[in-house]
């Protein structure tokens, strides 16, 4: 049996935390959650994720960084990161586009749709 | 010495002159002007400094002590008036382009010809004797020099006279410099360089022989004082006694003020050589610090002849030069005689060059003009003429002055024969001062001034002169005229006590001005003077604006007046004179008929070459003119006030109109900011709203699409629903309170509030937050009840949310307290926490709206980011004050203050 693919989700937000670890379990992933940046950085690097559901603004490092980290790291550079943020401007998306994210999704946004782009990424 | 070497340097030095003046007028016409420059200005006022300073101050200091101080204190007071008084008479003179000071006070009072007689024949009068002693003091400073005997009076031995001769390379030089041109109100470039050299020739002349007696004779300043002190007869000049005369300091300060500006040669160099009224701004200060130091060495000197020539029965007009020659110092003496003779010179030729251009402009020539009948029409015909008659004038003064020096002078001091010129020049004051500052001030009053001031000089400071020399019965002086007792010359109505300069001075002031105000209160006015008037009066707002008014009425002819001109300028430049003022002035030359404005115009320029009064006949001849009336003048003047008005107003408004639009575009940009502002403001909302819907959302979705989710989880979902939504209302209620203080619309509603149940009372609503964290509270009240005015419900939100921020920030198991502390200003309420505290960069920020949203790194899970903006809002509709102590790991301190009732 293949192994199931793994999920990050970073968000400061705990009730957000709370329903995406669900729907991503739910959906047969294996799923770790990161309540800030650090927690995450330290995640990516030991858990090797395939997608990380990442938000931008939290306390510590913003997850354009950690972004940025990923892909720069060779291990983990294949994963996926899609940006999950209440900065809806224009110039904020390009700029998690540019820094290699496969998708930009905007707060309040349908979980539903979350996971169907999820599903269609992990493939 | 010898008497041909001595002849030669003086020479010598007139070539240097010369030398001096071509290299100014060489620089000139290269462009680089050397005397446009305030310092060469200042020490072109040096003339002011004679012979008689030179050598007169130290005869003076050892006979009267410090009162030869009086003629320096004077000039160093009105140094500083130079700025507004002077400064007025050189605007009036050249905007009017006045060469004189006859021209000054005929063209005040109505263009009269007859006040610019009385006034040169004033200046000849009182002048020329001054410029004897001048060539008086060469005379003897050379027979010092070079050993010989006095060369006596009388005309007999004239052409074994050195005086002679250096009188005539004067003239000469004179001619050379100052009858060239034309336009006597042009400057002399080359004049003033040569005056200015020699007001640094004298200086360092006269220091040089200071430093020689003080350190060369005497062992520096201590040993001549005390040795000065030891000496009967000098002890007795410097000690306070009943002798001091403080009549005699003040008559002579108040006289040397008025010489300063109304002797011939300083209204010359100060006025009419002036080429920038800034220029003034230096010779405030330069020109009494060249006193200063003129003066500086006069008692060392003084002290050390008295000490070793007193017994030999040396004049102490001569001590200067007597020192070094004595003493040996062969060169210094000739540097000294040098030093003398040109403090001599600059003297004679400056004041002679005024009075020549005042005796040919308001006497000679408008009898040449007169007697020929002139409507002469030539190219510069009258141009040699003029020149001529200024040459003859010098060559008259000069001679004249020589003739007194041989005939009468050699009875007198230095000294004396200056003070008796100060009092005659000093006669000019009122006529002039009143005339730039009095519109009332009329012809006849100047006339009247004059001629009683100059009567009273006269008498009481010539008269005794004459009488001592013997031309006239010397009993008038102790008897008085006609043996009638108060008319004694010395002592006027029986006045005792003053000295003969002060007596003179006061008689002939008193006199003078009594004569001129009431003359002038009671006299008719010609248009003429009233239109002179008030320019003079009125010359700053007049030279501001070009010559919009006229009060010329008449008929005139181009042709005539281009004539009219050309014979003292030449056909070429007469026409481009005129044809530039025409265009500056916008005045069409087709007609034949002149523009009144062209008539005054080329009054104005023959008068600067010829003197107003002479100006005045030349251009009658030419015209037809019609009397004007005073109604007429005061129209006039009044229009011209009236357009004053308006421009004015004008500049007024726009002015105004800038400002407004100035405001205009800073409250467009407020406009802007506050709309960025908001917008920032929006963007925040909106963004603080987005994450609590994003929980609420998906908590929602997985409720709806799982419905075989267990009980627990399904609580947990719901719960988290319920908690986010108060989240979301929180944050609304906290949006709209702080539009609501921000937009002024909140009303307080003060009462008076017992603060300590205040305060407890809200430590209590927040006491379950603080036991979930095992957080103890602390309230330090003193026990006495504070009062405040205050919004009650406004203060208990700041009180409680400063305590939940506490609870917020405060570690698991910390500690919070409240304390309230009474000082001056008022009630301070503090709320602490051993929290992890706030960098002292942020302090002022985290009062900002949103400043947590806008900060990522201080975000904390709970709260709106807008409780302490909303608390300082508060605080600040109290008129109090909100801030925070706090360092990082130290807790933090929040205070905010209360006025008390």
């Amino acid at each position: 049996m293949k192994a199931l693919k793994k999920i990050l989700v970073v968000d400061d937000d705990p009730y957000i935390l709370m329903s995406l670890e669900f729907l991503m379990k739910k959906n047969g992933y294996d799923v770790m959650i990161a309540r800030n940046g650090k927690e995450a950085l330290e995640l990516v690097e030991k858990q090797l994720p395939d997608l990380v559901l990442l938000d931008i603004m939290m306390p510590d490092v913003d997850g354009y960084e950690i972004c940025r980290y990923i892909k720069k790291t060779a291990k983990i550079k294949h994963a996926k990161v899609v940006f999950m943020s209440a900065k809806s401007k224009e110039a904020d998306i390009q700029k998690g586009y540019d820094l290699g994210a496969s998708y930009y999704i905007s707060k309040p946004f349908s979980t539903r749709e979350l996971v169907k782009k999820v599903n269609e990424m992990l493939l | 010495m010898n008497n041909f070497v001595a002849i030669l340097c003086a020479l010598f030095y007139l070539g240097l002159l010369f030398a001096v003046a071509y290299y100014a007028e060489y620089r000139l016409k290269k462009g680089r002007s050397i005397i446009n420059n305030g310092y060469v200005y200042a020490l072109s006022l040096g003339v002011y400094c004679t012979a008689w300073t030179y050598y007169g101050s130290v005869g003076q200091a050892s006979t009267k002590g410090i009162e030869f101080l009086a003629v320096y204190i004077g000039p160093t007071i009105m140094a500083a008036l130079f700025w507004p008084v002077l400064r007025k008479i050189i605007r009036i003179c050249k905007t009017q382009h006045i060469s004189s000071i006859a021209d000054l006070i005929s063209i005040r009072y109505g263009k009269n010809f007859s006040l610019a007689v009385v006034v040169t024949i004033l200046c000849m009068v009182g002048i020329i004797p001054y410029i004897a002693l001048q060539l008086k003091a060469i005379s003897d400073s050379m027979n010092i020099l070079t050993g010989a005997a006095e060369t006596g009076t009388g005309l007999k031995n004239i052409f074994a006279d050195n005086t002679l001769y250096i009188s005539g390379v004067l003239v000469f030089f004179i001619i050379l410099f100052g009858a060239r041109s034309i336009d006597a109100s042009e400057k002399h470039e080359g004049l003033v360089a040569a005056i200015a050299f020699e007001s640094i020739v004298k200086l360092v002349a006269l220091v040089a022989v200071g430093l020689f007696v003080t350190f060369g004779l005497f062992d520096g300043f201590g040993d001549i004082f005390s040795k000065a002190a030891g000496n009967e007869t000098l002890k007795k000049l410097f000690q306070f006694s009943e002798s001091t005369n403080y009549t005699t300091w003040t008559g002579l300060i108040l006289l040397s003020m008025l010489a300063i500006i109304f002797l011939p040669r300083q209204f010359h160099m100060s006025v009419v050589e002036n080429v920038k009224e800034t220029h003034l701004k230096k010779a405030i200060w330069i020109f009494p610090l060249y006193l200063l130091l003129i003066t500086f060495f006069v008692l060392p000197i003084a002290f050390g002849g008295t000490l070793l020539l007193g017994k030999t029965g040396i004049n102490a007009d001569n001590y200067v030069l007597a020192l070094p020659m004595q003493y040996g110092a062969k060169f210094l003496s000739l540097f000294t005689f040098i030093g003398g003779f040109s403090a001599a010179t600059s003297m004679i030729i400056v004041e002679t060059i005024a009075i020549s251009t005042m005796m040919s402009n308001n006497i000679a020539t408008p009898l040449l003009l007169a007697s020929q009948k002139f409507k002469a029409k030539g190219d510069g015909q009258l141009k040699n003429p003029i020149l001529n008659i200024r040459r003859f004038s010098i060559f008259l003064i000069i001679a004249l002055a020589f003739l007194y020096d041989k005939l009468v002078a050699q009875n007198f001091s230095l000294v004396s024969i200056g003070m008796v010129s100060f009092a005659a020049v000093a006669q000019f004051a009122p006529a002039v001062l009143g005339g730039i500052y009095w519109k009332q001030a009329s012809q006849k009053g100047a006339m009247a001034g004059i001629c009683v001031g100059f009567v009273t000089w006269f008498y009481t400071a010539v008269i005794p002169s004459i009488a001592a020399s013997g031309f006239i019965n010397a009993g008038i002086i102790n008897e008085g005229l006609f043996g009638m007792g108060w008319l004694k010359p010395f002592s006027l109505f029986g006045m005792q006590g003053m000295d003969s300069v002060t007596h003179c001075f006061f008689w002939s002031m008193l006199f003078n001005i009594i004569a001129f105000v009431s003359v002038s209160l009671y006299s008719n006015k010609s248009a003429q003077e009233v239109y002179q008037a008030d320019i003079f009066v009125d010359i700053f707002r007049h030279s501001a604006k070009p010559d919009i008014n006229m009060i010329w009425k008449g008929t005139a002819y181009l042709p005539d007046l281009n004539s009219l001109l050309a014979n003292f300028l030449g056909n070429e430049r007469a026409e481009k004179i005129l044809v530039n003022y025409a265009n500056r002035n916008k005045i069409s030359l087709d007609t034949k008929k002149a523009d009144p404005r062209m008539v005054e115009f080329a009054e104005k320029i023959l008068g600067g070459a010829i003197g107003s009064a002479s100006a005045r006949i030349m251009v009658s001849s030419v015209t037809k003119e019609e009397e004007l009336t005073i109604d007429e003048v005061l129209k006039i003047l009044m229009e011209s006030q009236q357009i004053m008005v308006l421009n004015k107003e004008l500049r007024k408004k726009s002015v105004e109109l800038q400002k407004a639009r100035d405001q205009l575009i800073d409250v467009n940009k407020q406009l802007q900011d506050i709309d960025k502002t908001k917008d920032e403001f929006l963007n925040t909302v909106t963004h603080e709203l987005r994450t609590p819907l994003t929980s609420i959302r998906a908590m929602t979705e997985i409720l709806h699409d799982n419905t075989e989710m267990d009980e627990e989880q399904r609580q947990h979902f719901l719960s988290g629903i319920i908690k986010e939504t108060e989240r979301l209302s929180h944050l609304i209620t906290q949006v709209l309170n702080l539009e609501k203080y921000e937009s002024g619309k909140q009303q307080l509603n003060i009462s008076s509030v017992q603060l300590n149940s205040l305060i407890k009372e809200a430590v209590a609503s927040i006491r379950p937050l603080a036991n979930e964290k095992k957080i103890t509270t602390e309230i330090n009240i003193p026990d006495t009840i504070f009062l405040v005015q205050c919004d009650a419900d406004l203060i208990m939100q700041v009180l409680t949310n400063l305590l939940s921020n506490a609870v917020k920030f405060a570690p698991e198991k910390g500690r919070i307290s409240v304390s309230v502390h009474n000082n001056l200003d008022g009630l301070q309420i503090w709320v602490e926490d051993n929290g992890k505290g706030i960098e002292p960069g942020l302090h002022e920020l985290i009062f900002d709206k949103f400043f947590q949203a806008k900060n990522q790194n201080l975000r904390k899970p709970e709260g709106s980011g807008l409780g302490l903006a909303i608390c300082k809002k508060i605080i600040d509709l109290h008129e109090g004050s909100i801030w925070v102590n706090s360092e990082i790991n130290k807790g933090s301190k929040f205070i905010f203050t209360l006025p008390l009732n």
